[in-house]
């Protein structure tokens, strides 16, 4: 294996929240490290200087819960691409998600999947292990091997459990690991077949619609087999105000409870949908101004540390449906950070906390040393220059899938570094 | 209105006496006694309810509006004043006198001639127009028609109504078009 | 569609009709006044007209209805259109093609107009978008988002029976959550100016926040019926009772059903409307389907003059275009 050269980043703004620094210091990197933090170490000769003048430096992005599709669905992405669309979105370390075919049930899918990554070698995958066989909600998976094997959570994904008796026995089970669930609450039985956020939007178009309580009726159960089991919980990709509000309130009974939201939740609404706009289908599906809001307030108040994109990409057939034939997602990896500083554009979030959301606070969630700057920390890094104005097109998208409602959108800050391991997998172009 | 004023109300019921008295020459030459008669929306329709009854017509006036008819429908599209053609007779067997203000082309007496014959198969067609002008394309030619003004190619001339009524002619007489 | 023009070209003229949302008055009323033209063809000896000779309409049904299918039928034969019918059954598409493989299939076909109904809402705005550039669409029925055409054909029964839209009270009843001819009822009744739209049915059956339709909720018949001068009554599938929306058809015409006692809440010269086939003893009772105030037969035959209106607008149109 050919050495990694040692690094001198420059010049930039330093944002590292997992160890409280918001400051100009430069960082040494070696051996795939981070060697030193303000002042060289002794006798470091840089191989290479990244000059990060009026750029912010910070840790590489950890995005919790994507869907890469390899195994199983390579016709909408593969771990190539995605991980080569990560690196172009700062991301450095993807936690995905169990919906691949054959799903992660076994270390041995996992373990292909952990192969690839590695040959790829733009990014850190991470695997959310299923919960139960096949994701068919009956029988519980191996979760001992799993996490044996490295799993980092497990998660039944969006798929439903045959009852509420198996998310018990399921969640107790984990708890036996000490691996944290990813829930991803929603009753079927209320969604049925709907496709929008039950609302005026849906009664206009005439569109099924999921009504807020599938989410929050989940919620609430789920909120009390935690109690009951004392499952280390971890609520996916909440689409509710009212659900974000029953968190706070369990997390003042128990401060490992933890949540995230998908960064398209804080800038679109069910109006986006009009027009029967496939792209702006997701599930859980949009909601209300005033849902949105609550979302947005419940980030800024840290009752929801994490956001994460949901990046679900798709081939273009998937999305070139009648409405309710289209498959729910976004291709979200590369407008994860550009959307999150638009947070702080809008006076949402301060940088440093936008920062955290995106890097210490994920990797708390999961347990892992990652997400900080600290010296002998993996020298995992995103440069962006906070004041580059650009526009957004889909066309030029590196993942596989190209369904995106942001195509256009103009951003203010951009990736120019991505580092992944002490190698740099990403960097700008300068037209 | 653009336009010359060509002839006035009292000048174009002058005209029309005269069209009745060629017509009922006709209809004799032909042994009709009981004709019917249809006006072309919108201005044959006037000129028809002046011709009506100085021919002793008393079978109510049939109306046609050719716009389901048009050969230009792909061009112009759907006229938006269209209304109900309407023919309060049995066509079938019928004598028809079939008014329209002006002849050029011959293109709307050719649709309207069609129209008739949804409605049923007419014994015959004669054609009276107010005014005859140059400029047929098809061989449609007016049994009596009111006057024969010599106009330019590119000078239009339209019945305003129906009360009063006035011809009016627009555009420039002699102007050629540019090559 | 919000600022979304897909139904209008450049000149604001008719290009496909996918719904009467975005569609101004003066869209309608031209609807309606050309319609009228063509509500005095059946008095004739030929009953057609030449206007769309050599055009190529094609019925595209993913979803069977010989009614709706036989009208459209009918109304492009009328306009001397040369007509494809083509139904596609579900396991067709199942089998891997796409619509959009089937719509480029038929589009060599050299079709003008498909008239397009499927199970899906937004299905007609999603092939309007894909058709190629001189080809129209009418929507006979997406799910349960629009049917304008028979939204229409309500209208002209009622502008028949009653003249002027504005001082109407209008009572739609039964099952609106699921009913695409409510909405496009709804849509044009409030277009064309009506003083109110009632939705009556139980809450199973009315929509989240349908308020913002633009129209009153009751839950009671009795109230609803109140001086109004239009009742339409939807048609209920039976399905209905095996969601746990309905307990029993039995229930339904207990609450909901039109009887004449029930009738007489509504002004004396109230209609009767029902978009057919009718549900004799659910929706309303025999003696007021049959009865002096139901127009429903005359619904049928406005239906092919309000269909001739769109497709002679429609491909009249394209003219404006080139």
């Amino acid at each position: 294996m050919k050495e990694l050269p040692r690094i001198h980043v420059r010049g930039g703004r330093l944002i590292d929240p997992a160890n409280g620094i918001d400051d100009p210091l430069d960082l040494w990197l070696a051996d795939g490290k981070v060697a030193a933090v303000g002042s060289a170490p002794d006798g470091f000769r840089a191989d290479q200087v990244i000059d990060a003048g009026g750029q912010v430096v910070c840790p590489g992005l950890i995005d919790l819960g994507a869907y890469l599709r390899e195994p199983g669905f390579e016709h909408k992405a593969t771990i190539e691409s995605e991980t080569r669309a990560a690196a172009r979105g700062g991301i450095t370390t993807l936690v995905c998600m169990p919906q691949t075919e054959p799903v992660i049930d076994t270390p041995a899918v996992w373990e292909l999947i952990r192969r690839r990554a590695k040959a790829c070698g733009r990014a850190r995958v991470l695997a959310v292990g299923a919960l139960t066989q096949g994701l068919a909600g009956e029988q519980l998976a191996e979760m001992g091997a799993l996490a044996a094997s490295g799993c980092v959570a497990v998660s039944n994904g969006r798929n439903p459990l045959a009852s509420t008796l198996v998310a018990r026995r399921a969640m107790e089970y984990a708890t036996t690991f000490r691996l944290p669930v990813l829930l991803c609450s929603e009753d079927p039985h209320l969604k049925a077949s709907g496709v929008v956020h039950e609302g005026a939007v849906a009664t206009r178009l005439g569109l099924p619609g999921i009504p807020a309580a599938a989410e929050t009726v989940a919620v609430a159960r789920d909120l009390a087999l935690t109690e009951h089991t004392g499952c280390r919980s971890h609520f996916h990709t909440l689409s509710t105000g009212r659900a974000a509000e029953m968190i706070a309130q369990a997390r003042a009974g128990n401060r490992r409870l933890s949540a995230d939201v998908a960064i398209h939740q804080l800038f679109l609404m069910e109006t986006d949908v009009d027009g029967f706009r496939a792209e702006c289908r997701v599930d859980p599906p949009l909601r209300t101004h005033a849902d949105r809001e609550r979302l947005r307030q419940a980030v800024a108040e840290g009752e929801i540390k994490v956001i994460c994109s949901d990046h679900q990409p798709h081939e273009a057939d998937a999305k070139a449906q009648p409405f309710p034939a289209t498959a729910p997602g976004i291709s979200g990896l590369e407008t994860l950070l550009p959307l999150t500083l638009k947070l702080v554009e809008e006076k949402v979030l301060a940088l440093p906390q936008a920062i955290a959301c995106l890097t210490a606070a994920p990797a708390r969630v999961l347990g892992l040393d990652l997400g900080h700057l600290a010296p002998g920390a993996s020298a995992d890094l995103c440069i962006f220059d906070p004041d580059a104005v650009w526009r957004f097109h889909a066309s030029e998208m590196a993942s596989a899938g190209r369904n995106t409602p942001f195509d256009g959108w103009e951003f203010r800050g951009r990736v120019t570094h991505t580092l992944f391991e002490g190698r740099i997998t990403f960097k700008l172009e300068r037209p | 209105m653009n336009g010359r004023v060509f002839l006035q109300h009292d000048a174009i019921l002058d005209l029309i006496q005269g069209m009745a008295r060629l017509t009922l020459q006709q209809l004799a030459e032909r042994g009709i006694d009981d004709p019917a008669m249809v006006g072309i929306h919108t201005g044959g329709v006037w000129v028809a309810r002046q011709l009506q009854p100085l021919l002793g017509i008393t079978t109510p006036l049939g109306e046609l509006d050719i716009s389901f008819y048009r050969d230009d429908f792909t061009r112009i599209g759907m006229n938006p004043q269209v209304r109900p053609s309407r023919i309060p007779f049995e066509v079938e067997e019928r004598h028809i006198i079939l008014v329209d203000d002006v002849i050029q082309s011959g293109r709307t007496v050719r649709a309207a001639m069609n129209e008739i014959f949804d409605f049923g198969r007419p014994a015959s067609i004669l054609l009276v127009t107010l005014i005859e002008r140059s400029g047929r394309e098809l061989p449609i030619q007016p049994d009596v028609a009111g006057l024969q003004p010599p106009l330019a190619d590119d000078e239009h001339i339209r019945l305003l109504g129906p009360e009063p009524l006035e011809l009016r002619i627009s555009g420039h007489p002699g102007a050629r078009e540019p090559a | 569609m919000r600022g979304d023009n897909l139904q209008l070209n450049e000149a604001g003229e008719l290009r496909h009709f996918l719904s009467i949302e975005g569609l101004g008055r003066e869209h309608l009323e031209r609807i309606l006044d050309i319609a009228e033209s063509f509500a005095v063809l059946p008095g004739r000896q030929v009953k057609k007209v030449p206007l769309l000779r050599g055009r190529i309409v094609t019925n595209l049904f993913f979803e069977n209805s010989t009614r709706t299918r036989t009208t459209f039928e009918l109304a492009a034969k009328l306009l001397s259109a040369d007509v494809i019918n083509f139904n596609v059954s579900v396991s067709a598409t199942s089998k891997g093609e796409t619509l959009l493989d089937t719509l480029r299939n038929l589009e060599a076909m050299h079709s003008d107009l498909f008239v397009v109904r499927h199970a899906h809402s937004g299905a007609a705005h999603f092939i309007a978008r894909h058709v190629a550039p001189g080809v129209s669409v009418i929507n006979a029925g997406d799910g349960w988002h629009a049917h304008p055409t028979q939204a229409m054909l309500d209208m002209f029964t009622i502008r028949r029976h009653k003249g002027d839209f504005a001082p109407l009270r209008v009572a739609i009843v039964g099952d609106i959550q699921h009913s695409r001819v409510a909405r496009s009822q709804i849509m044009a009744l409030n277009t064309l100016g009506v003083t109110e739209v009632r939705i009556i049915g139980p809450c199973t059956l009315i929509p989240a926040e349908a308020r913002s339709l633009g129209v009153h909720v009751y839950h009671d018949l009795d109230a609803g019926l109140e001086d109004v001068d239009v009742v339409i009554m939807l048609r209920l599938q039976r399905e209905r009772m095996e969601g746990a929306l309905l307990p029993s058809a039995h229930e339904y015409f207990q609450r909901y059903g039109l009887t004449e006692k029930r009738l007489e809440r509504a002004k004396p010269d109230a209609i009767v409307m029902h978009p057919g086939p009718i549900n004799r003893g659910v929706e309303m009772a025999s003696e007021v389907a049959d009865g002096p105030r139901s127009v429903i037969l005359q619904q049928v035959s406005y239906g092919i003059a309000v269909r001739m209106a769109v497709m002679s607008m429609i491909l009249g149109a394209r003219g404006g275009e080139a």
